[in-house]
């Protein structure tokens, strides 16, 4: 692999970063890189948007009898809570940060294919979390991040509409981010990068945009609808004026199961990438895992019935379902082992991106596991809608997902910024998370097999030591994820200097200085080897890759 | 897949973006990135489709109903006024492809011409029409008789859908007003004409919305 | 696949787990059968929880890094491992998919002679009527032994009706019909909840299931009834709103006669027989004319916000109870 670095002293050296200054030359910036980080910044300030308003829903639900909030503010807690966290960060992360940065330099390329329409995306996604917040401060939603008819096209009098409408040109950024993934990856790869000497990184956001693709007009679609519905006073979901409120359901998971996977496949990307470099190991079962991920993409479209199993559906759809969701677990159980089995004879440091790879693969596993739960037609009738949902969902979503992200922000950290974040914290922080987390969602799965609903501003007397351990562990797991925050942001002008390749990474991301210049290579590399070349020297093999 | 090694902003043509190693990488890209684009469109009218099929199912009497209040001849002299535009969007395409400026400047203004009378007939004609025999949902709906809710229904789906694809048409005559300006430029010659093609793409796709549009909202039930 | 001692042993042992609540009673015959599979993939995700875990931890601590020279050895692909860990998953699968669909599909059929209970869930509350009269809030009073089957819609938004004991649960959709079923297995309080959110007072739609002895139910329901049953305010309805000025006895008026009707397909114009149901006589009072039949105009006026979904099942109760001694009679 040719890499033609020059690294001059950090003073003089013309980086992204530093090429041109001023507000304008980020507002109007072609540059993915400076694009990923416009997207950083918003979906942090959402994140801590949605993750305060699950402090309060847990501070709330200390007391039985609901502590804080009357039901009417808890039940807008609980929407905008899911909507933010999912439409606005949760759907966008990985992706739109993480993507934007490193796709092109994965690639070998010197930028996205559509650098103009990834700038644009990301204004659309600033005007629909715009809608989202002017939602939220004008009082709220209420209808659950579900929006089931016709509660939320009838019923409801909070701002459903101006909701639905943020949601609705949110989802555009999301289709034109996967749009330029999809171009990218099949048209602008270096010569020598053939598809089987990808990173596993690329191609969980190859899986993943087409996911995004496919996915979103429905549910935009179907949000428009609502949204008329309720504007127009029609009937199109309202059983009372001969709509049909179980196929706004069926839209509405059509695409909101795929978008689970939308949120979850690229954290299994970074993890590859991760338990790659900190075993210093080739990925076991490369091919494997590549495919799981499009396997899981197109099983997925294929499932959304089992959020249905108790809503009015025919048994025989949910049995169909139900199968279906077994099915789509496997390639998920695939990349667990191959990922343990990477670690075996491998050279593992405990750095934090280890440390939170690591800690996916653990809480992911149970996520997961959790799931066949719900997939099983008996157990689901029983526990759909009640807090053992709430448990599986966030094992995934921020035991896995989430975990995902903020490794390889920490792993990829040196090359976004040019400076190190401080070791010990970065572990101390990833450690309160993941005691924090378990706290805090594992007693859901037991209220759940209790009984205890979802959605509940107040609950029985019987279900409240539980509630007050998640909460405790709520707050541990807050104070979890403000450690990084603060000290990222120290690190950008007091973290000390980061070298080209300081985890000593295979990659052509590592090729470049930290940070790099805007146009990432001066010479398009060559690639002349498999992804993740971390093993003894090969005698020049052809086609000898697993 | 191209196997050019990396320029660095040697002698290339100005339309060459920089991230590309040349034009035929940034060709192959656009005409991806257009079809995609499309995909996500066949999703998004796909979704809408799918819905009005179930309901249509369901109250088939109340729809058929509905569709005999729409005038099938707006609808079928709309058919072939797109089908033309089509037509003469693709010789604009082959224009490019030639490099004939006039040509360019000339099949797109027709095309532009053809979309403008689509949408007069739409909206001067046939929605003016249904809005003052109270066919509009929400706009002063009134439907008596037995099917109303499923004509209400149907005529929902029938403003959305075809309010939708118009909503198309529009963005489309944008598109094609810009390449006009850019052919009055001189911008295209016959090596370079990505944008011309691709709108094409975009046109035809609009074209087949409404061909499949038609029928399923104008012709239901069996009096033809 | 059954080891009920094992599976009594750890309801057993959950129960008696100070402090934390951990298992929910067991009141209801199917509760068991689910309860043994929900312990047996708890089972299994420790299982793999564990040993993953474990397998992690191990190679964490056996392979760390011990100098930046360390070379780990080549990765070699292994088949056999791949598609031993791709198989087995998926056999595993499918045994939970088959065990959890038959449980599934035998709990789903309520049997022949379950006694009926309407229930009507609107928000923010659950109106419960009894076949002779009773009517609860918030309250279900049922017999002990005996299969009851709830027939259930909701006057507004979708609710959910849910009785963690006896692990049953389904939506309650406004303008359909959904019918769950229980067997209680012993007396006492158990709670019920509405498990799909519903607006500002969902959680407060919660209630109790009151299962008595036979006994005690009989007595019950007799100090209740003061009124009409619901056949009997059914037919109340039934003249009250006009309904026998066109649906004469004999089928000479201007609707068709409902003698005996109920349970037999009816043609329609457009070709398709539907039972008539619960569900088809709902639709009829609301949206007449969105199932023409033959030989009759299309001319019944709708009832719809007329009639509240109680009254509605009155009504069905009704035109089910028409023709029921002559079908009895013919049947002896």
């Amino acid at each position: 692999m040719s890499a033609a670095v020059a690294e001059a002293p950090p003073a003089t050296r013309v980086d992204y970063l530093n090429a041109d200054y001023g507000v304008k030359s980020w507002l109007l910036t072609k540059d993915h890189k400076r694009i990923a980080l416009l997207y950083l910044g918003s979906i942090t300030v959402m994140f801590f948007v949605g993750g305060a308003l699950a402090v309060l829903m847990r501070l709330h639900l200390i007391d039985p009898a609901g502590g804080l909030v009357q039901p009417d503010t808890y039940n807008k807690l609980f929407t905008m809570h899911g909507t933010i966290m999912i439409f606005f960060f949760l759907i966008p992360s990985i992706p739109a940060v993480l993507g934007n940065f490193l796709v092109p330099m994965m690639v070998g390329a010197k930028d996205l294919a559509f650098p103009r329409i990834n700038l644009l995306s990301w204004y659309i996604f600033i005007a629909g979390a715009t809608l989202a917040l002017y939602a939220l401060v004008a009082g709220g939603v209420d209808t659950g991040w579900t929006f089931y008819t016709p509660y939320s096209s009838t019923y409801s009098n909070t701002h459903v509409i101006t909701m639905a409408v943020g949601i609705f040109i949110a989802g555009f950024s999301s289709i034109l981010t996967g749009l330029n993934f999809i171009v990218t990856i099949h048209k602008m790869r270096a010569p020598g990068l053939t598809w089987f000497r990808l990173p596993l990184f690329l191609w969980a956001i190859y899986a993943t945009s087409l996911i995004m693709i496919l996915g979103t007009p429905v549910v935009a679609i179907t949000l428009l609808l609502v949204g008329l519905e309720k504007w127009l006073h029609v009937g199109i979901f309202d059983p009372a004026l001969g709509g049909d409120p179980l196929l706004f359901q069926h839209l509405f998971w059509f695409y909101s199961h795929p978008a689970v996977y939308i949120m979850v496949l690229p954290g299994m990307g970074v993890v590859s990438e991760v338990i790659a470099c900190f075993s210093r190991k080739r990925i076991f079962g490369y091919s494997f895992v590549a495919f799981s991920s499009m396997s899981i993409a197109v099983i997925g479209f294929l499932v959304w019935g089992h959020h249905m199993f108790v809503a009015g559906q025919s048994i025989y759809a949910g049995l169909i379902f139900s199968l279906l969701s077994f099915l789509v677990a496997i390639p998920s159980a695939i990349k667990v082992f191959n990922w343990t089995a990477t670690l075996y004879q491998g050279s593992i440091s405990y750095d934090a991106p280890m440390l939170y790879a690591l800690g996916f693969i653990g809480l992911f596993t149970m996520g997961g596991l959790t799931g066949l739960f719900l997939a099983s037609l008996a157990t689901d009738v029983h526990l759909s809608g009640t807090y053992f949902v709430v448990a599986h969902f966030h094992y995934i979503m921020v035991g896995g997902a989430v975990m995902a992200y903020m490794g390889g922000i920490h792993y990829w950290w040196p090359k976004i910024s040019g400076r190190m974040y401080p070791d010990m914290w970065a572990r101390l922080a990833a450690a309160i998370i993941f005691i924090g987390f378990n706290l805090t969602f594992f007693p859901q799965f037991m209220l759940g097999y209790l009984g205890m609903p979802r959605r509940y501003a107040t609950y029985p007397a019987e279900f409240q030591v539980l509630n007050v351990m998640s909460s405790a562990g709520a707050t541990i797991l807050g104070v979890g994820y403000l450690i990084p925050l603060i000290y990222l942001i120290w690190s950008m002008r007091y973290g000390p200097i980061a070298p080209a390749n300081p985890w000593r990474a295979k990659g052509l991301e590592w090729t470049t200085p930290s940070p790099p210049p805007t146009q990432n290579f001066d010479v398009t590399p060559v690639v002349t080897e498999e992804a993740y070349a971390y093993g003894p020297p090969r005698p020049a093999a052809e086609g000898a890759h697993d | 897949m191209t196997e050019a090694a990396a320029t660095q902003g040697t002698e290339h043509p100005a339309y060459l973006a920089h991230q590309f190693a040349d034009e035929a990488q940034q060709f192959e890209a656009a005409s991806l990135g257009m079809w995609v684009f499309l995909v996500t469109e066949v999703a998004f009218f796909g979704a809408l489709f799918a819905c009005y099929t179930i309901y249509r199912h369901l109250y088939f009497a109340g729809f058929e109903a509905g569709s005999r209040l729409l005038d099938w001849r707006f609808g079928a002299t709309n058919t072939a006024v797109l089908i033309g535009s089509s037509f003469t969007m693709a010789m604009a395409v082959r224009a490019g492809q030639l490099g004939r400026r006039k040509g360019i400047i000339g099949w797109l203004t027709v095309t532009m011409i053809l979309a403008v009378l689509f949408l007069f007939f739409k909206f001067n004609f046939e929605w003016a029409h249904d809005y003052h025999e109270r066919l509009i949902p929400g706009f002063g709906f009134s439907h008596p008789g037995v099917h109303s809710p499923a004509v209400q229904l149907f005529f929902c789906f029938y403003f959305f859908m075809t309010g939708l694809h118009a909503m198309h048409i529009i963005v489309g005559l944008g598109i094609m007003a810009v390449l006009l300006w850019m052919a009055m430029r001189g911008k295209f010659d016959s090596g370079h004409f990505t944008a011309i093609e691709n709108t094409g793409l975009y046109w035809h796709f609009v074209d087949i919305v409404w061909i499949f549009l038609f029928p399923l909202l104008y012709l239901v039930g069996g009096r033809y | 696949m059954s080891m009920p001692w094992l599976n009594s042993a750890l309801y057993a042992a959950l129960q008696t787990l100070p402090g934390i609540p951990i298992a929910p009673p067991r009141a209801s015959t199917v509760a068991e059968g689910v309860d043994e599979l929900y312990y047996f993939l708890t089972a299994i995700t420790l299982f793999f929880t564990i040993t993953i875990f474990t397998i992690i931890f191990y190679f964490m601590v056996r392979y760390r890094r011990r100098s930046k020279e360390d070379q780990p050895p080549e990765t070699v692909m292994n088949l056999r491992l791949e598609l031993t860990w791709t198989i087995v998953p998926t056999l595993l699968c499918v045994v939970i998919y088959v065990w959890s669909a038959s449980l599934y599909f035998r709990n789903s059929r309520p049997p022949n002679n379950a006694m009926e209970v309407f229930v009507v869930g609107k928000q923010w509350m659950w109106h419960i009527q009894h076949p002779e009269g009773v009517r609860e809030i918030n309250e279900l009073h049922v017999p002990v032994g005996v299969p009851v089957k709830l027939t259930m819609t909701s006057q507004d938004v979708i609710h959910d009706f849910y009785v963690p004991a006896f692990r049953i649960k389904h939506d309650v959709l406004p303008g359909r019909y959904f019918s769950i079923w229980f067997q209680a297995t012993k007396t006492g309080r158990f709670h019920f909840f509405c498990s799909q959110y519903c607006g500002t007072g969902h959680a407060a739609m919660i209630g109790w299931v009151e299962v008595m002895t036979a006994d005690d139910y009989a007595a019950w329901l007799a100090g209740g009834t003061r009124g009409e049953t619901m056949t009997q305010a059914g037919e109340r309805l039934f003249h009250q709103y006009g309904c026998s000025t066109c649906h004469l006895r004999d089928g000479t008026g201007r609707g068709p006669s409902l003698e005996g009707q109920f349970g037999k397909p009816q043609k329609l114009r457009d070709g398709q027989s539907p039972v008539v149901d619960e569900g088809f006589l709902r639709r009829a009072i609301t949206q007449p004319n969105s199932m023409p039949i033959p030989n009759y105009a299309p001319v019944m006026p709708s009832f719809q916000g007329q009639l509240n979904e109680e009254q509605i099942l009155q009504l069905i109760a009704y035109v089910k109870s028409l023709g029921e001694e002559e079908r009895k009679g013919k049947s002896k």
